[in-house]
């Protein structure tokens, strides 16, 4: 029983980490309808980006993640408004195409930048410390970054229902010329979209790069996990999203448990389920 | 010199030509009715006055400064607001969000807030919370008209206003134009309702094929001219 209880907290707790991988995916898509597929490789350039901060500045990583927010903000946001706005249309191949041509050029970049080195962001004490919850032992950084998740997804939610700017991105997500008729300027909100999505992505690094090694090319595999907590959770919802990831993370943590080999697979398998189950995800009446 | 002004105005969709040297005048504080036909032409002059269709800068003047070359946010943002045909309220927003994002880009103060806004439609005020898209076809004629008012503009432009409505309700919704022209606000409604645009407009265009075949104050226009120049043939 003992057992059972600490896989599935382990699970929620490691779910958090791919909904944080997923929620700028799913804010990106839910506005824009544009599928990024460098999204994984963009977390592992953040999880640089912190990695040189903490290195080259010999900052603590919390603080070389909130330097690096803004910057991959700016990156963001010229991305989507020089590149990705002149791929929006009615086809879906042009923002396919040139986010995959822009994932191999990141990787390639990073590869020539930090050699294809597995690397880690050290987080000291933090990386080892734990807390007992009667019989089952929780890590710091898996609970943080668990929680990262809960307000990462309770702040976008916020600014999603709650703020002028919010009601901005769900009117162009809607009509595109209408909103352009209330004085909103889409290729705006569609490049502040992808800046925030980037803040994400930055937060989602921080932990990538300090639970785990990582080197250039691993965010192909990052985007997949991204995808499936989207697509489990159903397509536009960020809670759907935030429970996605904690499907793939029990499923995951439930595979490890029984023969470690099957971690991975077994986190596919549950994405395969709910796909047969519930073919538009877990939470369909957010769907648009 | 007008408030509005469209200069030999010409747009197309490609190929297809949609208006012919279109020339109109709207005075500060005038209501004017642009009636025709389906395909006459009058829509495609309501989305190239808000910046919706581009023309070339110097066939749209507003308040002496050439616009036709101009995105619909910046149209917006110089006070020329728009209810499209269709209404297009944001099935995502709630009624009192499509109200709000209407000064999304121009908030300005001025006679229209939510309040006075619920206080000419108070059925919104109670539907605040349902979807926009929820509510009946007369209410979201409101919503939409609410919308545009949100702004304060100088220039509303109401497109197709009573299409698809019932009679009452086409008068309900006809019945705030007093309102609106109390607020100094200019007004372009566009209508394929006759006689519901000559009770409220100062002067009428007829479009017939892309061009204005007609134009006058309603009581200065005879039943069969309108109907010549709507139509193409006498009565």
């Amino acid at each position: 029983m003992t057992s059972l209880i600490d896989v599935v907290v382990q699970g929620v707790l490691l779910g958090g980490l791919y909904a944080l991988f997923a929620a700028g995916l799913s804010l990106v898509f839910g506005i824009m309808r544009l599928v990024n597929l460098a999204h994984g490789d963009l977390i592992v350039l953040a999880a640089f980006l912190i990695l040189a901060l903490v290195t080259k500045l010999g900052l603590n990583p919390f603080v070389a993640a909130l330097v690096a927010a803004p910057i991959m903000f700016a990156l963001g946001w010229v991305l989507q408004s020089q590149v990705l706005n002149r791929t929006l249309g009615p086809d879906i191949l042009p923002p396919l195409l040139v986010t995959f041509g822009l994932s191999i050029v990141i990787q390639n970049g990073l590869l020539e930048s930090f050699s294809a080195d597995s690397r880690r962001i050290s987080t000291g004490s933090l990386e080892t410390a734990s807390l007992t919850l009667g019989s089952v032992d929780i890590g710091v950084m898996p609970l943080l970054t668990f929680l990262s998740a809960v307000a990462v997804i309770v702040g976008l939610n916020q600014l999603f229902y709650r703020t002028a700017l919010g009601r901005a991105f769900r009117a162009t997500s809607d009509d595109r010329v209408t909103a352009g008729l209330m004085g909103i300027r889409p290729d705006r909100i569609f490049a502040t979209a992808t800046g925030i999505a980037m803040v994400v992505v930055t937060i989602a690094a921080l932990y990538l790069g300090a639970r785990a090694n990582f080197d250039p090319t691993i965010g192909p595999a990052r985007l997949i996990y991204a995808f499936e907590a989207v697509i489990i959770g159903g397509l536009g919802s960020l809670w759907g999203t935030l429970a996605g990831g904690v499907v793939i993370g029990v499923a995951q943590t439930a595979g490890a448990a029984v023969n470690p080999e099957w971690q991975i697979l077994a986190g596919h398998l549950a994405f395969v389920l709910v796909l047969l189950l519930r073919p538009r995800g877990l939470f369909p009446s957010a769907v648009n | 010199m007008a408030l509005l002004e469209t200069r030999g105005l010409t747009a197309r969709y490609g190929d297809f030509q949609a208006l012919f040297g279109v020339e109109m005048a709207l005075e500060a504080g005038e209501t004017i009715a642009i009636v025709g036909a389906n395909g006459a032409g009058k829509t495609t002059l309501m989305r190239s006055i808000s910046g919706v269709l581009k023309n070339e800068a110097s066939q749209i003047v507003f308040d002496g400064e050439p616009i036709g070359a101009l995105a619909a946010p910046d149209v917006m943002a110089r006070g020329i607001a728009m209810t499209p045909e269709g209404r297009k309220l944001f099935p995502s927003l709630s009624v009192e969000e499509n109200l709000l994002i209407g000064k999304y880009g121009r908030a300005v103060d001025g006679p229209w807030s939510l309040q006075t806004i619920y206080g000419l439609f108070p059925i919104l005020r109670e539907r605040r919370n349902s979807p926009g898209t929820a509510l009946s076809g007369g209410q979201q004629q409101m919503v939409a008209i609410g919308r545009a008012l949100m702004s304060n503009p100088r220039v509303l432009l109401f497109d197709e206003i009573s299409l698809g409505l019932a009679p009452v309700i086409i008068r309900d919704i006809y019945a705030i134009f007093p309102r609106i022209r109390e607020t100094g606000s200019s007004v372009v409604i566009v209508e394929q309702d006759i006689g519901q645009a000559m009770k409220v407009a100062d002067r009428l265009y007829c479009m017939m094929e892309g061009r204005i075949t007609l134009s006058g104050a309603p009581a200065s226009l005879t039943r069969e001219a309108i109907h010549a120049a709507y139509f193409g043939a006498t009565a």
